[in-house]
């Protein structure tokens, strides 16, 4: 699936909760439940997003041609949008992952957490992930 | 009730919804929402009296620079200060604690020297210290806290050295509510002839302060946590500091006459007051603390201690709540966190339901070590705030645990 596919998936299965915004975020705390998102060993200092309430942690490798994410976080709201996030862009060309706008945040209501405050690390981590596949590119 | 709605009425901006709830603003330590009163001095100045102040001969000048210097008498007469000269308008809490560190850095800190602080500190009172020691071998020394978080005042003496040359301390810790008994700390600082710098931006909105009673060498507050505007806050020295301490920010307005070869500085508050000032902040300072004795501060104080007591005591009830710094003397704070859930996951689901909360280390990271604790949820009062408000947070506060456990 292409990046845009995987947004319009994302997208269908938030428009069941249609206004619910409690069923939206216990569907999101259940995401960031459901997955061991990242090596234990890959929990590095190196790899946390720093400056953030909510700490999060990201490992980026190219896996043939594909950049290939691994994230986690230690609140369970932003563990969901990390979720999110590699769902979307993991496993796609760095071209592609550069290009990325991410609209379906916004689409399924949950745009604040892209906000630019430092509460959580969404807004960072989504810069680090396009960093490191810039790097990949060149 | 009555009066509760009558204050209320004077806030517009708690009259909303967040999502579709009524919103609960509960983040009145961060900053707190302004009266109609405070807003209308601040468009009124500039309506009818805008103006640069000191210097102008014409009608204006002098009108903006009565209501500035009447704004200095007001704040000064709220905290028992005689001489208005000794209220200094600056920016706020963290502007005039650099005020002085710089100040004092000039004449009377020296190398070698130490400055001692309590584990509660918020970040303000620890970053100027630190950076002046840092660049002057200087050193900060830090007072602990007993296992209830409260300053663990029997430790003072032997961290008191020769070279101790300054208490800075909180009045109410920001992140826990504490009050610091500052009698026990002056009787301390008195006997080793030990300068006090009290961090009143917590206190000053909660509780009545006295200057000439505390009697302590430098005040500071912010205007903008107290129904005040941002951007302006006082620094009162006492009568010696105002003549000893060093200027460190110069510029237009602090002078009596300049040359290239040698300045003479004004005397009083001018001297630390350098260019144009927030004359509208000012004025907007003034109106709030007009706000304040129109309530009546021991009323503010006796309100927010029961909210207090009431949130504090439905908090205890519940086994996932962990409470710091529970105690009853306490000013208008809580600080707690749900076993095994993140704070910031507690906040953003009460914000969901329109409940404003403070979440992370609030600026006081060196007490989240000493809690061992990545950050905190803290709810913290004004006048305006209601048991009826408090119930909708445990309501919610409730739901939230279920949600993520
Ligand atoms: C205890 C304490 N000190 C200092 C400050 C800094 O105040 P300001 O940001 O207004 O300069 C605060 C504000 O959060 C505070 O709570």
């Amino acid at each position: 699936m292409t990046i845009n596919e995987i947004e319009k998936e994302i997208v269908e299965e938030f428009e069941i909760f249609g206004d619910d915004w409690e069923g939206k975020y216990e569907h999101l705390i259940d995401l960031g439940k459901s997955l061991p998102l990242i090596k234990e060993e890959f929990k590095t200092e190196d790899r946390i997003i720093k400056g953030c309430q909510s700490r999060v942690w990201l490992n980026s490798e190219l896996k043939e041609g594909n950049v290939v994410y691994t994230a986690d976080a230690d609140a369970i709201i932003t563990k969901g949008m990390v979720a999110l996030m590699v769902r979307v862009l993991s496993n796609h060309k760095a071209e592609e992952i550069v290009k990325a706008d991410l609209k379906f945040v916004d689409t399924i209501g949950l745009k604040e957490h892209l906000s630019p405050t430092r509460a959580n690390g969404l807004v960072s981590m989504i810069n680090m992930m396009k960093t490191d596949a810039l790097k990949f590119i060149s | 009730m009555k009066v509760q709605n009558k204050i209320r009425e004077q806030f517009p901006i708690l009259n909303q919804k967040i999502n579709g709830y009524d919103l609960v603003y509960f983040d009145n330590g961060a900053t707190s929402q302004k009266p109609l009163s405070v807003i209308e001095s601040i468009s009124d100045y500039y309506k009818t009296s805008n103006s640069n102040i000191h210097r102008g001969v014409h009608t204006l000048s002098r009108k903006a620079t009565e209501l500035f210097e009447n704004a200095r008498k007001t704040i000064a007469k709220h905290f028992n200060v005689i001489n208005d000269q000794q209220v200094i308008f600056t920016a706020g809490t963290t502007d005039s604690i650099n005020l002085v560190v710089q100040g004092l850095a000039k004449n009377y800190l020296q190398a070698g020297d130490e400055i001692l602080l309590a584990t509660y500190e918020h970040h303000s009172n620890i970053l100027p210290w630190q950076l002046w020691a840092e660049a002057n071998g200087g050193k900060l020394k830090v007072i602990p806290l007993l296992e209830d978080q409260t300053i663990d005042y029997a430790s003072i003496p032997a961290l008191i050295s020769s070279k101790t040359k300054l208490i800075a301390i909180t009045q109410v810790s920001n992140t826990l509510g504490l009050i610091t008994d500052l009698e026990k700390i002056k009787t301390i600082a008195q006997k080793n002839n030990i300068p006090i710098l009290v961090d009143g931006a917590q206190s000053a909105p909660h509780m009545p302060i006295d200057l000439q009673k505390l009697n302590v060498d430098f005040f500071v507050c912010s205007a903008h946590k107290m129904y005040g505007p941002t951007g302006i806050g006082l620094l009162y020295l006492s009568e010696k500091w105002l003549k000893d301490l060093a200027i460190s920010k110069p510029g237009g307005g602090t002078i009596k006459t300049v040359s290239f070869e040698k300045t003479e500085y004004a005397e009083g508050a001018l001297r630390f007051e350098p260019g144009t000032p927030n004359i509208s902040g000012a004025i907007g300072f003034a109106a709030a603390i007009d706000f304040i004795n129109s309530v009546g501060i021991q009323t503010i104080f006796a309100h927010e201690h029961e909210l207090v007591q009431y949130a504090q005591k439905k908090m205890s009830e519940m086994p996932e709540v962990i409470i710091y710094g529970k105690s009853d003397h306490k000013a208008g704070v809580i600080s707690f966190n749900i076993k095994g859930q993140h704070p910031f996951d507690v906040g953003t689901l009460l914000d969901k339901y329109g409940i404003a909360v403070r979440t992370g280390h609030h600026c006081t990271q060196p007490l989240m070590n000493c809690l061992n604790v990545q950050g905190t949820v803290r709810i913290s009062f004004a006048i305006y705030n209601t048991k009826e408000e408090i119930d909708i947070f445990i309501e919610k506060l409730v739901k939230v645990i279920k949600m993520l456990s």
